[in-house]
């Protein structure tokens, strides 16, 4: 098993998303993220999918992807050279106890304080998605009230484009 | 000129060459079917039934005719009743057109009467669909539709319109018909390294599918087998692509398949899969398919590559294009080998007809395919249901030419074959034949209607053994003869059924009437039921059990254990 980043470049119309996601449904493929936003052309959408499988699977969703009307193109990013990022936010109980392992954890991880209240902090942090994970693991004995995090968005590094190559 | 929604339908499916649509109306196609009425001149609308009886027929008129099938159904119900159809065109490939209505769009959303989210429900089973919001997006979609239903490999695309686009205006041009989208051909690396193991192997076996047929290649194929001195076999769905003629067709390999098919596959060193997708029905288990073979595989869509069977070469691409380009590369070569232990299993397999003939407990089925490939022409199409009698059609039918066994293989509908036989005899402007089973009959005989209605030139045979056939096989080989749910203690008289839907109905339990019965039928005009009552204890041979492989192969089965 290995981690995989798909991403896909589809037609923005409604529904799409729907197509996709339906796809791995009935093909049986287990996702673990899914990111979707407008590109530079208004007419596209990138879907960034992450996931782990064999090579099987992952062969097999690139070609099922590629049979969806709406979907114009389909890479594969290698790990190597894949940049990914993921943004969370999280808010914590705000009291005299953790208050300040919660400010110095943020600030290592280049976190920001955006929001500060009497009961509450909330802290947004980007990065690799590991990162992410390691600051959820510093933050739970600390009281975490609730989280949320995007999902990967990926792109590769140098002059590498999803346009690049034939599949 | 400045059409309705509803006119833009008719004329855009005019414009495509459609000239024949099978259909029901509703509240949400009255408009659909005013336009359909006022252009009745130009394009023949068949009301059949029920919608599925409609689906089926347009699969069956797509299948016979190699043409799209357009089928057109109301909202809620009228869409719903259509998806065992599109589901059914889905699996096996079929081009066609599902125009479906749909609630007026401030209504969409509401739960409103009869409103369903067609395009929801068959977003998995069809190649694409549409939901048209915008009277400007009607024309430009529905040839899209037909584009998409035709191109590639061929499958169902389903456009729904609320009522409200089509009773908008916009300006309408009509154009001609879209071409099928270009395919690309495959790469020249690959296409070496097929021919290399072409040339090299000693045992090929060339195995056909649905793709042969609907690329129209029979002619290719067996120009490959004569170049390469390799026998060939077929999927289910390949069957008429090459006429049974050819010495060296061994007929459909896999779960029914010829023993002589399935053996030399088994010992093939080289398979070369053209337009095939090695269903699990075809392989049996996986890990034990092919094992001593290299396998080449020829497809046009991409994602039957190693998705059930790893191959050592694949060409991705248009099958006419890859085919004639590996026939005129590949060296001529003289196999005796190969052949001469073709012919030993054409021998045993003969020996196994035989036994299993004797064998039989009262009329065996084949002697009624006898009769059926005496009096058949060249272009009578077979249609069947699902089940026992559709295997046996599968096995003792034979063809000479492409197109005419028409039948329902990856989704297995019972109550497919009325329809489709319907479908394809009006398609062709032939007589068709239909065999089915009392089983499958029963699901869908209300089209009898529709076959009466419309002079439909149809023979139904009418296997009633008077059980669900095949449940009852594998009841008794594998569930300790514990005949749950498939004995049918009926008491329909099917000849009384057949005369009063306003068909002829006769009956038979020996070959001799039947004989007399079926010459008859397919001389005289319109539908004729014969109904052949054969034992409920007759089974479809050989098999191979389910999750097994060719290993495992049961060619008979003595007749004192049949029961």
């Amino acid at each position: 098993m290995s981690r995989y980043v798909i991403a896909v470049y589809v037609d923005n119309k409604p529904g799409v998303l729907t197509r996709v996601s339906s796809m791995f449904t009935r093909r049986g493929f287990n996702i673990d993220t899914l990111t979707v936003g407008e590109i530079e052309n208004p007419a596209y959408s990138r879907i960034t999918i992450s996931l782990s499988g064999d090579e099987y699977t992952k062969n097999q969703i690139v070609v099922q992807l590629n049979k969806l009307h709406n979907v114009q193109k389909v890479k594969v990013l290698a790990d190597e050279s894949a940049i990914r990022r993921e943004l969370m936010i999280i808010k914590m109980k705000n009291n005299p106890h953790n208050r300040a392992e919660i400010m110095a954890a943020a600030e290592v991880y280049k976190g920001k304080i955006i929001d500060y209240s009497v009961e509450t902090i909330s802290v947004e942090v980007t990065g690799e998605p590991v990162k992410i994970d390691a600051f959820i693991e510093l933050m739970k004995p600390l009281g975490i009230l609730e989280m949320c995090r995007t999902g990967i968005v990926a792109i590769e590094r140098g002059s590498e484009t999803m346009f690049s190559q034939e599949l | 000129m400045k059409l309705t929604g509803s006119q833009i339908v008719t004329e855009c499916l005019i414009e495509q060459g459609v000239t024949d649509v099978f259909g029901y109306p509703g509240g949400q196609v009255l408009n659909i079917y005013d336009a359909l009425y006022k252009a009745g001149d130009r394009i023949n609308h068949i009301l059949t039934a029920h919608e599925q009886g409609a689906a089926h027929a347009a699969d069956g008129y797509a299948r016979a005719t190699g043409k799209v099938g357009v089928v057109i159904a109301t909202s809620g119900p009228g869409a719903t009743n259509l998806v065992t159809g599109i589901a059914n065109a889905m699996l096996d490939s079929v081009a066609m057109v599902a125009i479906t209505g749909n609630v007026p769009t401030h209504l969409i959303g509401k739960d409103s009467f009869q409103e369903i989210d067609i395009t929801g429900v068959t977003l998995p089973i069809t190649k694409h669909n549409y939901f048209i919001k915008d009277i400007n997006d009607l024309a430009p979609c529905l040839r899209e539709a037909f584009q998409l239903a035709k191109s590639g490999r061929p499958g169902p695309v389903l456009v729904d319109i609320p009522k409200d686009v089509q009773l908008a205006t916009a300006e309408f041009t009509p154009e001609g018909v879209v071409p099928r989208l270009p395919e690309r051909k495959s790469r020249d690396k690959r296409f070496d390294e097929a021919v290399k193991l072409i040339n090299e192997c000693q045992r090929p076996y060339i195995y056909i599918g649905g793709g042969v047929m609907s690329r129209n290649l029979g002619d290719e194929i067996i120009a490959l087998s004569e170049k390469i001195d390799g026998c060939i076999g077929c999927t289910f769905m390949g069957l008429s692509s090459v006429p049974d003629s050819c010495n060296r067709f061994l007929g459909m390999q896999g779960m029914h398949g010829h023993y002589a098919s399935s053996m030399a596959n088994k010992k093939a060193d080289l398979i070369i899969g053209i337009g095939v997708r090695f269903s699990d029905r075809a392989t049996g288990n996986t890990l034990k398919y092919a094992e001593s073979a290299k396998i080449v595989q020829l497809d046009v869509d991409r994602a039957e590559i190693n998705k059930n069977i790893p191959v050592d070469v694949a060409l991705v691409g248009d099958l006419k294009d890859s085919l004639s380009r590996i026939l005129e590369a590949v060296d001529k070569k003289e196999r005796p080998e190969w052949k001469s232990e073709i012919e030993e299993l054409k021998k045993e397999e003969a020996l196994i007809e035989k036994t299993n003939l004797e064998n039989a407990k009262g009329l065996h089925p084949k002697y009624i395919f006898d009769v059926i490939n005496k009096y058949k022409t060249a272009e009578t199409v077979v249609a069947t249901d699902v089940g026992q009698h559709q295997m046996w059609a599968a096995q003792f039918t034979r063809f000479t030419k492409s197109r005419k066994f028409i039948s329902s293989g990856g989704l297995g509908t019972m109550g497919y074959g009325l329809g489709a036989a319907i479908g394809s005899a009006i398609g062709t402007g032939e007589k068709a034949v239909l065999v089915t089973g009392d089983g499958s009959f029963g699901m869908n005989l209300n089209e009898l209607a529709t076959a009466v209605t419309y002079n439909v030139p149809l023979v139904i045979v009418l296997l009633n053994n008077g059980v669900l056939g095949m449940v009852h096989q594998w009841q008794n080989l594998f569930f300790g003869k514990r005949y749950s749910n498939s004995v049918l203690d009926r008491k329909t008289d099917f000849v009384l059924l057949a005369e009063a839907f306003g068909a002829k109905g006769e009956r038979t339990d020996n070959v001799e009437d039947f004989e007399r019965l079926f010459s008859e039928a397919m001389k005289s005009e319109g539908t004729t039921v014969i109904e052949v009552l054969i034992n409920e204890d007759e089974f479809v041979l050989p098999m191979l059990p389910p999750g097994g492989s060719i290993d495992d192969i049961i060619v008979s089965i003595p007749k004192e254990d049949k029961q």
